[in-house]
């Protein structure tokens, strides 16, 4: 049957299963949302801004594991997006972002709106395809999600140019994707597992180090086995919070830079370092030189080029987390290391996160205290921040995909609108935003769809007036020099949640916060924003001073 | 610091357009240098081979590896440096030839390093000369002390010998 190219990409997007397209609608994009109007298994989300419509597919991916769909204009549209793309590229989140282009006879003539997108994200994208011709949408959108889903997902671009997706051509929708050039290696070496195996067994002082890829692998359950066959002590990163839950006693909790003192001691002391999914970054290995020194190192990652990157690897493993841990899973049993566990106990009894009460003034820390033991079992959005550090810090997870944030690109403006996608994704559980002053104010018109859908968003700003985690480096590094960070002049949320026509409450004391976070939780009939007034010039301990080994931590109280 | 070493990679490609760009700018972005690169079209009309000459240390060769094995058009990667292989270079040399006397000189040289005229205009000869690094070298050196006006070279192609498999 013949279909116009818009309504070909419509019926691929439904053959792969797509509940959602989070876009903004703009000229040489229109003969697809036109095809969208009346499309009713492929609900349209529109958002204020393509920056916040790429977020909800990402939010979406992320609280969903299924791959986000996000659609915008050629020109502009498509620019906006790049932030969004980066930030799931960085956090190999799987996204296919469709643009519209110009005309085919237009393209390289400086046409109104046109940019070169695929040159643009070339460097921030998995792959991308540029159609000129609608009979090649079928088996683009079929590659397309193939190559965003398996191995280490990631973003896909698909640029249509607007005749390609008025022409009519032939729909037929491949059975199967073969791309010679992508295998992802999805089950390890069994030699080097067998080795892997053999290293555990011997080691006196081991590690686990699991990161987002367990999360991305759906492993985590194989990850708790794991851990509790081994009886391995087991810090987990950023990206992989709930993973393993951080209220078993095995668990010891963050690492790096503001992670806890207790996974740094043991960094720098382990024999044995396991790392599976996570990728040795900066922010959690601080002064390479200094990084675990005296251990072996096992790296179970999908991403072969993510191997030895950063840290030479004593066993490195290629394959999926998934596969890995099953693997070995069969070959380990209970480590014999009690006097390892015992000091482990020690750091973490001695060395808990924790911060002081300051007059009567809103701690931030209490705040998410709060959160935590007021909705415990929700989806936590957070932004880029101090507010993210304190709310990986306080808030305990327990579940994978429990914890959605901008970890690699640390894209402020990210929380709001993922929290949209998360809460689409996940219509039966609570989505609760941590969000900044800093941060919220970046893509807080977001919040107009959120309205519209009554979707019941728990939205709560950490509002310290500053551009917080940045101020807390001035105070630190540069002399107290606050350049750039006082939004002191941000208007009042909570009379502007109101204007928007959402709920707003604004808290100023520490006795109103627990009533407004359970007055919160009875309003299910749209957004509520909450604007937690906190002191204001509170850091963000432990800390890793850049460029320090993770041994020098900072405990911040003494 | 690790010392630096040159490699050959061998990259078989598909054949369409935005492939070059993506392996040009998975050097560019992490700042790796390319010292020659090859591209053209195989005998399967689907398929391109670029031979690409670079260096570094171990891990940043290892990068590069891994790095152009990840994209999603290249369809295999040899390091050819790991194996024994062949190499050659074209280069084309345009050289004055005002006097006559020159111009036997110049022929004479050409003989050596088995170069063919391909070109020649009363005050100028254009020379095809074929052959590993180390030759073009040579010739390039000893042609240059009668005043080269131009020089083109292809950058080198490469491939594993006999049966070892690409």
């Amino acid at each position: 049957m013949e279909l116009s190219g818009a309504q070909i990409l419509i019926d691929g997007l439904k053959r792969e299963g797509v509940e959602y397209i989070f876009g903004v609608n703009g000229g040489a994009a229109m003969p697809i949302f036109d095809a969208l109007y009346s499309e009713t298994d492929v609900k349209l989300i529109p958002m204020r801004h393509e920056q916040g419509a790429s977020h909800a597919a990402d939010g979406y991916a992320r609280a969903t594991g299924n791959v986000g769909v996000v659609l915008a204009t050629s020109g502009p549209g498509a620019t906006n997006l790049v932030t969004g793309i980066a930030t799931a590229y960085m956090d190999s989140i799987p996204m296919v972002a469709i643009t519209g282009q110009v005309f085919t006879h237009y393209i390289g003539s400086d046409a109104f709106q046109e940019c070169d997108v695929i040159g643009v994200t070339r460097p921030i994208c998995k792959h991308s395809y540029l159609i000129k011709s609608s009979d090649e949408i079928a088996d683009v959108v079929a590659e397309a999600f193939h190559i965003a889903k398996t191995g280490k997902p990631g973003p896909v671009i698909i640029d249509i140019a607007k005749d390609a997706q008025m022409r009519e051509a032939l729909f037929q929708y491949p059975e199967t994707v073969d791309i010679r050039g992508y295998k992802p290696q999805v089950h390890g070496d069994p030699e080097q597992i067998a080795k892997a195996a053999a290293l555990i067994k011997e080691a006196k002082r081991p590690m686990l180090y699991a990161g987002g890829g367990v999360v991305l692998a759906n492993a985590s359950e194989e990850l708790r086995k794991f851990t509790l066959n081994t009886q391995i002590p087991i810090t987990v990163t950023l990206m992989g919070l709930g993973a393993f839950p951080e209220t078993h006693p095995l668990a010891m909790e963050m690492p790096g830079m503001h992670g806890s003192c207790c996974a740094n001691y043991a960094f720098t002391d382990s024999d044995l370092v396991v790392a599976i999914g996570a990728r040795f970054d900066d922010r959690v290995t601080g002064d390479l030189g200094k990084f675990a020194p005296n251990a072996k190192k096992i790296h179970i990652d999908i991403d072969a080029s993510c191997i030895g990157k950063n840290v030479p690897v004593d066993v490195p493993i290629v394959g999926d987390a998934k596969s890995v841990l099953t693997e070995l899973n069969k070959q380990v049993g209970p480590a014999d290391i009690d006097p390892w566990r015992a000091q482990i106990q020690e750091w973490k009894q001695k060395y808990p996160f924790e911060y002081e009460q300051k007059g009567d003034n809103v701690m931030p820390q209490y705040v998410t205290e709060q959160i935590y033991k007021h909705f415990s079992d929700a989806i936590v959005v957070a932004d880029v921040g101090q507010h993210q550090m304190w709310a990986a810090q306080y808030f305990k997870f327990t579940e994978p995909r429990q914890w959605l944030n901008s970890g690699g690109l640390g894209t402020m403006g990210f929380s709001l609108p993922a929290a949209i996608g998360a809460q689409l994704g996940c219509p039966d559980k609570t989505v609760v935003n941590i969000n900044g002053d800093g941060s919220y104010i970046m893509t807080i018109q977001e919040l107009v769809p959120a309205i519209s859908m009554k979707l019941p968003l728990k939205v709560f700003i950490i509002n310290n007036m500053y551009l917080g985690m940045v101020r807390q480096w001035q105070e630190l590094f540069h002399g107290k020099r606050y350049s750039a960070v006082d939004y002191h002049d941000n208007p009042d949320f909570a009379l502007l949640a109101e204007a928007f026509g959402a709920t707003g409450i604004r808290v100023e004391h520490p006795d109103d916060v627990e009533p407004a976070l359970e007055k919160a939780k009875g309003i299910n009939d749209g957004p509520v924003v909450i604007d937690f007034i906190v002191d204001e010039e509170e850091n963000v301990f432990p800390m890793v001073p850049a460029g320090a080994g993770l041994g020098d931590v900072i405990r911040g109280l003494s | 610091m690790n010392p630096e070493e040159r490699h050959i990679f061998s990259v078989m490609v598909e054949n369409r357009f935005g492939v070059l760009a993506r392996v040009a700018g998975l050097f560019s972005g992490r700042g790796f240098n390319i010292d020659s690169l090859n591209v053209a079209e195989t005998h399967d009309k689907g398929i391109s081979h670029i031979t690409l000459v670079t260096h570094g240390d171990a891990q940043i060769i290892e990068q590069i590896y891994q790095h152009l094995n990840r994209l999603i058009d290249v369809i295999e990667v040899t390091d050819l440096s790991t194996g024994t292989h062949v190499e050659r270079e074209l280069v084309l040399i345009k050289i004055a030839t005002d006097d006559p006397q020159k111009r036997t000189e110049i022929l004479q040289v050409a003989e050596v390093f088995r170069g063919r005229v391909i070109d020649m205009k009363p005050t100028t000869l254009v020379l095809e000369i074929t052959g590993d690094e180390g030759k073009l070298k040579a010739a390039i050196d000893i042609f240059n002390t009668y005043g080269i006006l131009e020089l083109a070279r292809t950058g080198k192609v490469a491939m594993l010998r006999g049966s070892e498999k690409q």
